[in-house]
């Protein structure tokens, strides 16, 4: 059992979670469940994590605090300040550029009143800074939204999308 | 690892090296120069900044020199034009961001970047775009940070997670992002931090009490001791002017490799403390006056004559600083005995003595500080080891790492940052028993004057079984005895059962001695019970403690702070305020002694005079002075000559300090010291009442008068708890 376990401000499924990545790895080497914590941690916590997050998964791994703190702002997929909790990526790679992926983004960008990088005031979406290829050029100009792909989108396909989010 | 020799080539040259090394650790080896900024000897290999590429015949691309393994055959070539190339254009990455603030950096003039830049870089600059700047970080009171001149090389990360074992800084972001950072907002509260200074290869991380008050070729660099701890790192006093104006490490492996502590970094600032004594002091009726220092030390005599009176009986006695020289121990014990008195104390926060008759001719590490990392089994009592001696806890951690086996037998817990086989706590009237407990695991008879515990120790628990039985199987183990345990109470008999647990299992046995010279001023003979060289005494003076449960009607204190460097504070001080005569040889003008001494002496901080510090190890290290004396101070070896010569002292007239550790030398400078007690060791084996860990543990910046004064230290976590009544440690483990 990792060390640190006794008051941890993680939840039971969290943990559980955590404990499933890290079983995968030999013993020892709990380390490379960092990522897979970080992941978990940041779902359940409305799409962003926090320094005391970040402290407790360093605890429970029985790790560095500041080695969390580099995984987290090394990778874009976590977020490291308050962000919207839905998640939305418009793929802005060569494939979706050249099929109109800006048009698609500053139209995001005037219908919501917010720029690239940035979150509704109701806190309802984020939208995120600058995504590389998500490797669907075949349905280029796409976006992500929370962990779901949308394809060959139009204006008027993005705001009914958008209109459906909760 | 295969162990092979190899031939390689290097610029035509031939070299022998061992299958598997590193490229540069062979051409370093040969002194063939390859430019590095990530690369560190004391450090993992990172190969991150690019800057030793080289060219390898048959490999179409550069390699890093220090990331290549040498095979057979290998042909290098560190200047061909292909190597010369790829070395500028990476200088020529590096420098897109840096600002190339030289003129305003405190870096600039010992800067490896722009040493480099100096020989690869162009004159002109392609880069017409936006420079990068990057926010800083305040690391606390000792090391200032101007972050954006960082070249992300991750020397201080791989520093906090290699050497220092807490990894307190990192790499945060990536690509043109990154910075290196704590990211919350954290001071870097290391007792060996400031090296992060010096392994900068640039001037992102500096020298937070030195910064902007000189320039690096404007100062002398001047080699010296650090006298705060027992191991006597090597230094360099970098002076302008007469002034010390920082420290930095010596490379010296045998002792602290290229390291030194945070507390003998920064303790310099100590030396120009506003309480300095300027000129001598005579209290005239109650009245301080400043005086010459003729009259000041025909006063001293005078007060020390009328002291020591015309009879048989004495009536005077000298405290010694443990961190004073050997040259002023030496002087200062033959200036007591000539006034007829053994009564003479270096072992100042020491509270037993019961067994100081059998006491090793000084107490020392019983092996070299280079060996400790080869330990394969250690039991440590009675010790703040990080805290105590940072460089050796370094030592050790580097042992633990390598897998030895490390116990402790503590009166609390202490965070280390390394892995620990068994932490045995307890409180100090159980040490004695643990340790009998430890003694009766391994197999042993208790001595005589542990009988009392016999029916105790008799239950032996499993940590205890394990803790010997890894002791017993190293080839190389220790059992340690640190400050805590010398403060302890019932010293002696800790020190009688250490020695027998260590013979018993067959280890050696070592101690962690008070101040910077311990050792010295044994050998000096600065103790009650013995002269010079461990000569044994007919008739034992007074030990420290002697001295103030019965006052004496003088006292002499050489770099002493009663209040501050005594077991028994209180007792030191009434001590003081009763005796007739003080005399106190002191750099500074300040508590007990600015209250009730007599006549007060301004000598040299260490910085101020030259002298002799024999470290744990009993190395003998000679200094020279370093630093102009501030006023009127003098050394204070040639202020006890001449209060030698005026107390008609034969053979007091010394030229040199060099010829007062010749003299005592020819007596005693071949000596060994054998920790093992003889079999007829005894100790008083009373209990004694409870004695608080946090009254055996010194905090770490409060062990001698001019740490005490040393402000930046104050500044940082461990300063401020002290100041507070904190001390380091963990309620829980």
């Amino acid at each position: 059992m990792p060390s640190g376990t006794e008051q941890t401000i993680l939840s039971d499924q969290v943990q559980a979670e955590i404990d499933r990545w890290i079983a995968k790895f030999p013993q020892g080497r709990q380390r490379s469940a960092v990522l897979a914590a970080l992941h978990a941690v940041q779902h359940e916590h409305g799409g962003f994590v926090t320094p005391e997050l970040m402290d407790a998964v360093a605890n429970y791994l029985d790790l560095p605090a500041v080695q969390v703190y580099e995984i987290a702002t090394f990778y874009t997929m976590i977020e490291t300040r308050p962000v919207g909790r839905h998640s939305i990526s418009v793929c802005t790679n060569i494939s979706c550029m050249l099929r109109g992926s800006d048009e698609i983004v500053s139209h995001i960008e005037s219908k919501l009143g917010i720029e690239l990088g940035e979150s509704t005031p109701d806190g309802k979406i984020y939208l995120k800074r600058e995504e590389e290829c998500l490797a669907a050029c075949c349905g280029a100009p796409m976006m992500m939204v929370d962990h779901a792909y949308h394809e060959d989108l139009t204006p008027a396909k993005v705001d009914a999308i958008l209109d459906a989010l909760e | 690892m295969d162990q092979k020799t190899v031939k390689i080539e290097v610029n035509g040259v031939e070299l022998q090296a061992q299958a598997g090394q590193m490229l540069m650790e062979v051409t370093d080896a040969a002194d063939i120069y390859i430019p590095r900024f990530c690369y560190h000897e004391k450090l993992s290999i990172a190969a991150n900044c690019r800057m030793c590429l080289v060219e390898v015949e048959d490999v179409h691309k550069p390699l890093p020199a220090c990331a290549t393994p040498v095979t057979d055959g290998m042909k290098v070539f560190t200047k061909s034009p292909a190597a010369i190339s790829a070395q500028r254009a990476t200088m020529e990455f590096l420098l897109i961001n840096h600002p190339l603030d030289c003129p305003i950096c405190d870096q600039g003039g010992e800067c490896e970047l722009q040493d480099l830049a100096m020989g690869y870089g162009r004159d002109i600059s392609r880069y017409a775009e936006k420079k990068r700047s990057v926010q800083d970080q305040d690391l606390g009171p000792l090391v200032s940070t101007d972050m954006t001149r960082c070249i992300h090389c991750t020397r201080c990360v791989r520093f906090g997670q290699e050497i220092a074992g807490i990894q307190e800084l990192g790499t945060m972001g990536r690509g043109e992002f990154m910075e290196i950072s704590t990211y919350v907002k954290n001071s870097v509260d290391h007792e060996l931090s400031g090296n992060i200074i010096d392994i900068c290869p640039v001037g992102a991380l500096n020298n937070k009490p030195y910064r902007y008050s000189a320039r690096a070729w404007e100062m002398e660099q001047r080699a010296t001791v650090a006298p705060h701890d027992c191991l006597g790192s090597s230094i360099y006093a970098h002076v302008l002017r007469g002034r010390v104006k920082r420290v930095v490490p010596r490379q010296n492996e045998q002792i602290n490799e290229t390291w030194i502590s945070d507390r003998d970094r920064f303790s310099y600032e100590g030396i120009y403390s506003d309480d300095r004594l300027m000129q001598p002091m005579i209290r005239d009726g109650g009245e301080w006056r400043t005086s010459s220092w003729e009259a000041a030390l025909e006063a001293a005599a005078a007060g020390l004559l009328e002291a020591a009176g015309g009879d048989a009986a004495t009536h005077i006695g000298a405290w010694i600083s443990p961190s004073a020289t050997t040259e002023e121990a030496y002087l200062t014990a033959r200036l007591m005995r000539h006034l007829g008195s053994n009564n003479v104390d270096h072992r100042l926060r020491t509270r037993d003595f019961s067994g100081q008759e059998y006491d090793p001719l000084f107490p020392s590490l019983g092996m070299d500080i280079a060996e400790v990392p080869s330990l394969e089994a250690a039991l440590i009592v009675g010790s703040n080891l990080r805290k105590e001696v940072p460089l050796l806890a370094h030592r050790v951690r580097q042992a633990a790492v390598a897998g030895a086996s490390i116990n402790f037998l503590n009166l609390a817990i202490y965070e280390y940052l390394f892995p620990i086989a068994e932490y045995m706590v307890g409180s100090s009237a159980d040490l004695p028993l643990q340790l009998a407990r430890l003694l009766v695991a391994a197999g042993a008879e208790l001595p005589k004057s542990a009988r009392l515990l016999a029916s105790a120790a008799a239950s032996v628990d499993e940590d205890q079984q394990r803790t010997v039985a890894s002791l017993a199987k190293a080839d190389s183990g220790l059992v340690l005895l640190g400050q805590m345990a010398r403060r302890h109470p019932q010293f002696g008999l800790i020190q009688l059962l250490a020695s027998r647990l260590a013979a018993a299992t067959g280890v050696r046995l070592g101690h962690l001695t008070e101040g910077g010279n311990s050792a010295g001023a044994c050998l000096a003979g600065a103790l009650p019970h013995r002269g010079a060289g461990g000569a044994r005494l007919n008739d034992p003076g007074q030990t420290i403690a002697d001295m103030i449960a019965t006052p004496l009607r003088g006292l002499m204190m050489v770099g002493t702070e009663p209040e501050r460097d005594c077991a028994d504070a209180a007792g030191a001080v009434a001590a003081v305020e009763s005796a007739e005569f003080v005399l106190a040889l002191s750099p500074y003008f300040a508590g007990s002694l600015a209250q009730h001494a007599d006549v007060v002496l301004p000598t040299g901080t260490f910085a101020e005079t030259s002298g002799t510090l024999v470290n744990v190890e009993g190395r003998w290290q000679s200094f020279a002075a370093v630093a102009a004396p501030l006023g009127e101070a003098r050394p204070a070896w040639k202020v006890l000559r001449v209060l030698g010569n005026l107390l008609e002292l034969a053979d007091c007239h010394y030229l040199t300090s060099e010829a007062i550790r010749d003299e005592l030398a020819s007596a005693a400078g071949q000596l060994e010291s054998d920790n093992l007690l003889s079999a007829k060791a005894s100790a008083r084996a009373d209990s004694q009442a409870e004695t608080p860990a946090e009254d055996l543990d010194i905090p770490m910046y409060q062990v001698d008068a001019v740490v005490r004064r040393a402000r930046s230290l104050q500044l940082t976590r461990d300063g401020r708890q002290a100041r507070h009544g904190v001390t380091g440690r963990r309620e829980t483990a």
